[in-house]
């Protein structure tokens, strides 16, 4: 059997997803920004909820996602976003709304928003990109730093004394009795990326079914910040971040309606 | 026995050369390319094409979503007579 008789549409068994645009991302090589726009993309075809759906999108690497995924999308000031979701979501019962967000967006500046949109409950899903540093900015320091990793800001390592402690955020979110199902994954494996896209799935499946907040924390590289190669930014991540920032589900109540608290029925 | 053959076609100009779909490949089946692509990166393509099995975990974990798998399953051919009774 030659290459021609392979190559044939009956023999298709993986192609881009449909909702991903025809713009060439403006990624780094090798970023985890891609990655997760492309599981964004087939779990909201998956869902079909293409035309009921509404990203926010941040300030950070990812401040063009709606440049790629063809849905409805605001964009909104430095950490807003989940304050900008919270009015779509309430304004717009019917629609399905998250946020996607980096770790400087969301565990620096929008630190008080994400903390009171989740105590709040807010039907929304939040992705939440941590590559533990300002990827767009350059490549300085963020809450989420590991003690001892060099950045722009931190030239010899963080320093728990003179910069302050890394911010395990998801951690904190798992405690409001607001989120319903938070979950910490990653997608430098193809394994990973399966398992990565079926939380997300959960993530909007939750929000559907109007169970509060959903949020999926992604373990990623910054290779181009990080100063590795993208395959040496994979290992790194894999030696250095999970130790520290564990994979797995933090919290998983979207099947038993949580009795402590009344999510919004909105 | 039913054996997979599959292939994987890259766009050449949007690859960026990152080198993700290499490691991920079980088969070896996949290379850099000594050569640039329009934008200086060096694209990926199937060294050893009789090795892919279509799994598509290359297609997978691209960031740029520039491979395509195909795969298909064929019949091994029986050397072995075969008894009609
Ligand atoms: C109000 C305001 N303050 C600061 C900035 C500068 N700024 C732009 S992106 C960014 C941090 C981005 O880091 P992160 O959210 O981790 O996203 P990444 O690029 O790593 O994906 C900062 C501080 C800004 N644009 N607006
Ligand atoms: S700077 Fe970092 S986060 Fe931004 S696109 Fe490049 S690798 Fe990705
Ligand atoms: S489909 Fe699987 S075997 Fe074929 S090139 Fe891709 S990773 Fe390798
Ligand atoms: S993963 Fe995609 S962008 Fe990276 S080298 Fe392979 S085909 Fe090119
Ligand atoms: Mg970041």
């Amino acid at each position: 059997m030659n290459l021609a008789d392979i190559i044939n549409p009956n023999n298709l068994v993986y192609e881009k997803p449909k909702l991903l645009t025809e713009n060439t991302m403006h990624y780094c090589p090798g970023c985890s920004h891609g990655v997760v726009h492309k599981l964004l993309a087939e779990v909201i075809l998956d869902l079909d909820i293409q035309e009921k759906t509404i990203g926010v999108s941040p300030v950070g690497c990812a401040v063009f996602a709606y440049n790629y995924i063809e849905i409805d999308w605001q964009e909104a000031a430095h950490g807003r976003a989940p304050a900008v979701a919270t009015g779509i979501a309430r304004c717009n019962p019917d629609k399905v709304v998250f946020t996607y967000q980096g770790d400087g967006d969301l565990a620096s500046i929008g630190a008080a928003e994400i903390l009171h949109a989740c105590n709040r409950g807010e039907n929304i899903v939040v992705i939440f990109v941590n590559n533990g540093i300002y990827g767009m900015t350059g490549g300085q320091m963020a809450p989420t730093t590991l003690i001892g990793q060099v950045t722009a800001t931190t030239p010899n390592g963080r320093d728990a004394g003179r910069n302050g402690y890394p911010l395990k955020i998801t951690e904190l979110i798992a405690q409001l009795p607001g989120t319903s199902y938070v979950t910490r994954q990653s997608v430098h494996t193809p394994a990973s990326i399966r398992k990565c896209k079926k939380a997300i799935s959960k993530a909007f499946q939750a929000a559907i079914d109007k169970k509060g907040t959903s949020f999926v924390e992604v373990v990623s590289t910054c290779n181009m910040n990080w100063k590795l190669s993208p395959v040496k930014a994979n290992e790194w991540m894999v030696d250095n971040m999970f130790p520290f920032y564990q994979p797995g589900d933090l919290k998983d109540s979207t099947k038993t309606d949580p009795a402590s608290y009344t999510p919004l029925k909105n | 026995m039913a054996k997979v053959i599959g292939a994987v076609v890259v766009d050449n100009e949007e690859c960026k050369g990152c080198g993700l779909c290499v490691v991920a490949c079980p088969q070896d089946a996949l290379s850099q390319n000594k050569q640039v692509n329009g934008r200086g990166y060096h694209y990926s393509f199937m060294k050893n094409p009789q090795a892919c099995i279509g799994c598509s975990n290359c297609a997978t974990v691209c960031p740029d979503s520039c491979i395509v798998v195909y795969r298909v399953k064929i019949n091994e051919v029986r050397t072995e007579p075969v008894l009609v009774s």
